[in-house]
Order: structure tokens, then sequence, then C-alpha cells
């Protein structure tokens, strides 16, 4: 048999170097930024800076100064400080959150899409129930019983986000479960549980990061929504959108207040997507992916 | 029937309900393996053969429903225990798929895939798993296959990939392979040498192979003894040389005179079997080529031939009007 043993080697030197690719000036001033948030917020007490709580009633709504860098509030605290401290709530609240939702959500939804049958309906059901429930009041109800504090709040909006894990995982390992490197895994004596942790958790996981980056910005856009409502953490802790809130009454006299969060806020929620995205395409070890 | 059988199927008949009714995949067929043999399975697209090979690692789609026997190396599959299965598998019965664009994971790495397989079924370390995973990269014919290890199933071409995949198959020793239209995704050129590939290694680890292919050609030199199917059926077997030399089925013939000739004028036209496969929901009540042979009378139209011995008793067919002379022996 003529068999031809031509390319056997010419691409074995090349190949392991990864090519590095440029990831843009974008891509790093979003790390940059994310970087120095998480900073000043991990190491907010101790910096040189007044109390978020303390008030001068002297000092109310005063401008920018070397004493208060970005001014004071209607109840004259430090409104840097407050930001910052405020970057430590949304921070926690939309990290942890969307981990719940990664967590149960990404397990449900693997399992619905693996085993499928009974188990899939009756969580695909549960789950559209869940969705079906308004959030609000479902926010109103908890913290109504179990009283305002950054743990409810984290719990509900955890809660709140396990549908739309499932449904991203599930339909993930929809169309993974029937490819054939399942199949072949099975026919290499492959367990169930190996099946899902090793060949369909890896390929999952990609889709599912991108969203948790996307779901981080949401929560603390949400968090902000139901803060400003009055519903997220408890006074004085200030967080972004309580601080929104809070500026709203002042809006014609001081929109700053108001703007400052906001602005912290719009550029977190940016850099988080930014990132999300660049990072999911350059880690994605599929082919084309970028 | 020989001493030595590894694998036999019997009177197998898989059956898959869609919405149109059910469809009968695999329709009363039997087939026997020994130890160290090579069967090759012969016929077009959705004749059953891929079935086939599913019913026997019993990896059918779940909705499936699978009757008849399938002894393997003294046990009878059907019979087993899933946990019992799931260790047969891979350890003991092996596959490799058509494509391997899709049969390796895509997010692991070439030596993960290798590693795990090994040490799913074998006891090793870490490190001797990982040589071993070398070692068996080098016996496909994998150049550097250290670094080949750290590498992930797009950074390899079609072949390579196959290579990996048939590496990921030999890897515990099974003592039947079975190959699913192996080289069906693959270049011309690289399709012997992956066949090569596959004949060397069974050769040398004294394993038996059923090779699954549309190609009759493919066959010709590799295989001990071919079973034709077709709809769901085995129309004829026969050992290798006896079958090329004198087939009886026409659907054979008209198999093999649809492989293009080496020997032959350029431009010149295939004869291509004309019509279409009969739709698998709804049987016909003669012999299912009936309405596309050329000698089909009657009596073929109304009444369905059986797998019959010949004038061997290797060489079975199923035709009321088997052809009298040999037409394949230039193959």
């Amino acid at each position: 048999m003529a068999t031809l043993e031509l390319s056997l080697d010419e691409d074995v030197a090349a190949a392991p170097a990864r090519r590095v690719r440029r990831l843009g000036p974008l891509f790093w001033l979003a790390t940059g930024w994310m970087i120095f948030v998480f900073a000043v917020a991990i190491f907010a007490e101790l910096l040189p800076l007044p109390s978020p709580t303390d008030m001068d009633m002297l000092e109310r709504r005063a401008p920018f100064s070397l004493a208060h860098w970005l001014g004071t509030d209607g109840l004259g605290r430090d409104e840097l400080a407050r930001v910052i401290y405020g970057a430590r709530i949304s921070l926690v609240v939309g990290l942890c959150a969307p981990i719940i939702g990664l967590i149960f959500g990404g397990a449900l939804g693997m399992l619905a899409g693996y085993f499928r049958g009974r188990f899939e309906s009756l969580v695909v059901g549960s789950m559209d129930v869940l969705l079906a429930f308004p959030p609000l009041i479902l926010a109103l109800a908890v913290t109504a019983y179990l009283g305002q504090s950054i743990l409810n709040l984290t719990f509900i909006l955890g809660v709140l986000s396990i549908p739309a894990f499932m449904r991203v995982a599930r339909a993930a390992t929809l169309t993974l479960a029937r490819r054939e490197f399942v199949i072949a895994a099975q026919a290499l004596g492959a367990t169930h549980s190996r099946i899902l942790l090793r060949e369909l958790l890896p390929n999952v996981m990609l889709p599912l990061l991108a969203f948790f980056l996307l779901g981080v910005a949401v929560i603390i856009v949400v968090e902000g929504a139901l803060s400003f409502l009055g519903l997220g953490v408890p006074p004085p802790i200030s967080s972004w959108g309580s601080m929104i809130g809070e500026g709203r009454e002042s809006l014609e006299v001081a929109p700053r207040l108001a703007f400052i969060p906001a602005i912290a806020m719009f550029l977190t929620v940016l850099s988080f997507n930014l990132v999300g995205d660049t990072l999911r395409a350059l880690t994605d070890p599929r082919q084309g992916a970028l | 029937m020989t001493d030595n059988t590894l694998l036999s199927v019997d009177d197998v008949v898989v059956d898959l309900p869609t919405p149109r009714g059910n469809l009968r995949a695999v329709d009363h067929v039997d087939l026997r393996v020994g130890a160290g043999r090579t069967l090759g399975v012969v016929g077009e697209s959705g004749c059953g053969k891929t079935m086939l090979s599913r019913a026997i690692l019993q990896l059918l789609p779940k909705k499936a429903k699978l009757s008849g026997r399938v002894m393997f190396d003294g046990q009878d599959l059907l019979q087993l225990s899933p946990e019992k299965l799931r260790k047969l598998r891979g350890r003991s019965l092996a596959v490799v798929f058509q494509d391997p664009m899709t049969s390796l994971n895509p997010v692991l790495t070439i030596g993960t895939q290798l590693i795990e397989t090994l040490q799913e079924h074998l006891e090793l370390d870490d490190a001797t798993a990982k040589k071993r995973s070398a070692e068996l990269l080098a016996a496909v014919g994998i150049p550097a296959p250290e670094q080949r290890l750290q590498q992930y199933p797009h950074q390899l071409s079609g072949g390579m990939r196959q290579r990996v995949a048939i590496a990921i198959a030999l890897s515990c020793e099974p003592k039947l392979l079975i190959a699913d239209e192996p080289t069906t995704a693959l270049d011309v050129t690289i399709q012997a040498q992956i066949l090569d590939l596959l004949a060397r290694e069974q050769r040398r680890r004294h394993m038996a192979m059923i090779l699954i292919t549309h190609d009759l050609g493919v066959v010709a030199g590799r295989t001990d003894e071919v079973a034709v199917m077709y709809a769901g059926r085995v129309v004829e077997r026969a050992p290798t040389p006896a079958l090329f030399k004198k087939m009886r089925m026409p659907y054979t013939e008209a198999l093999l005179a649809a492989l293009p000739k080496i020997d032959a004028a350029p431009h010149t036209p295939l004869p291509a079997i004309s019509g279409r496969p009969p739709d698998p929901t709804r049987p016909l009540k003669g012999c299912s080529f009936s309405p596309r042979c050329r000698y089909a009378d009657g009596r073929c139209h109304n009444e369905k031939p059986a797998l019959a011995e010949a004038e061997s008793r290797e060489h079975q067919y199923a035709c009321f009007h088997p052809i009298e002379t040999g037409v394949g022996a230039s193959v």
C-alpha cells in the first residue's frame, strides 16, 4: 500500500507557542478600573478617608474641596468615602449572588440537560414558576420577614438568578450531550459523573462564565435598583443604589450626589462586560473562538 | 460456529419509535466474530450499520427497543448490569468513530483524554499513565508525542486526530475494536494510512475488529469476512476472498459496480444504484432490494428471501435469483 508520509513532523515545532493576541487599550482600561475599584474597596479602612457615616450638619451638600474631595451629601457625609464603602456592598452582592446562581443553576441545568426525562420537566417547570413570580414582590416578602441585610439581599438576588443560569447550562448541555465525544466517552466506559464533570463541565463552563460576568453587571444594577427603592442595604450603610436614591431628593440642587455613584456603577458594569467578553474569547480553546 | 468466537450477535432487532411510526433499524441480524479476526460490515447510508454497532455496545438511544442476544467473551451483554457493562466498554470493547472532529472533547488536551481513559480502567499512577500515553501516541505514528499530549484537538489535523482516537481506543488493549467508518471523514491519502495503522495494530495486539464502511474497496484487502447489509438486514455474508470471487446478491454486485475503477477510461460514468433504500418505517412484504433490483420478479416482491447457506457453509445470501458468475475478480 502506497502511503504518503509527508507532513508528519513539519508543524510540531511551531505548535506549542500560543500566539499572544493584542488585547487593545479598552481592555486594559477596563481591567485597570476593576483593579482600582477592588483595591480601594478592600483597603478602604487603610485609606485616609473620613468616616462614611459621620454627619456634619454644617457642611451639607458641600462642593468639592480638599477636605471632601467629592463634597458631602445631604446629611454632610463625605461623598468619596460613601462611594468607596458603597463599592464594597455592590461588589460583594454583585459577586456572591451570581455565584449562588452559577452553582445551583449550573448544576441543575447540567443534570436536567444530561439526564432529561421527568427530572428535566420538574426542574424546568419549577424554574418557570420562579421566573413567573414577580421578583420585586419576592424581594419585598423576604426583606419584610427576614429583615434588611446584605446577606438577605445576596440570597434573594442569588435565588432570582438561578433560572437564568439553569437555562444557559441546560441549553449548552443539551447540544453537547448529543455530540459524539460524549458517546465516545460512554463507549470507553466512563461513568455518568465522569461524563458530567470531565467531559461536559469544561465545555459548559465557558458559556456559563461569560454569563456569570454579565450576571455580575446585571446584579450590581439590580442591587442599585432595590436599594434605590429602599429594599436594599439598611441605612446608614451606603451602596451605590441607595446613594443614587438619596441623591434623587436633591437632584435639582446638587445633581452630582446622584451622578457620582451612577458613574461609578456605570464604569464598573461596563468594565465587567468588556473584560468578560475578552476573557471568554481568549480562554476558549475551541477553534475560531476569537 | 468456530470455537474461539469472541462476539456473537443472534437475531438482533433494533426498533426506533419515530413520529412516523416504528422504524426497524436492524432486522434479525446474526453475526459472528472470532478472536483476532476482522469482519467487514458494508452497506449504504441508513442501512443500520451504525445502529448495529451501537446495539453491540449497548449505546442505543434511550427510546430504542432491542431484542435478541449479544454474546461477548462468554457474557450476554443484554443481561449485564450497567456497572459491569461500563467496565467492559473501553476495557475489552472499544470503538473508533467516524468523525475525529467530534469524537474528541474540544476543551480537553489530548493528554488528559488519554490519561483519564487509562486511569479509568487500569490502576496506573500519573507518571506511568503519562508514559503509556506517549508510547501509545508513538505507536499510532504521531511524532513528538510528549508535546502532542499538551495540545488540544483543534491544533491537530484530521488524520492526526483520528490517530489519537485510535490510540485512546487501543489504550486498554481491547479484545474487540469496532471501527465505525473510521476513514469516511478523512482525505483519501490519509484513509489508506489509517486503515493500514488499524490493520497493523490489530495484528500486533491480536485483537478482533469490526470494520464498518460503505466502501467495498476498504474491506477488500483488510477483512477476513464481509457482511453486506441492506435495509437493516444482512443480505450476503462470505469470507472476503470468496465474496469478491463470486458474489451472489445483486445488491453486492451493484455496490461493487459503483466503485470507481482505476483502469477505466477518464469520464466513464459510474453505474449508480437507481432509486433509494426503502422507507424503514414501512417495511416491504418481499425482498427489500426488489424495487431497485434488475433481476426482481413477482416472487421477489411478495416473499422475503431468507439468508441461506449456498455452495459453502460460510457463504450465505438472501436472494431468489443469485448471480451465477463472479464479477468482482478484478478488484
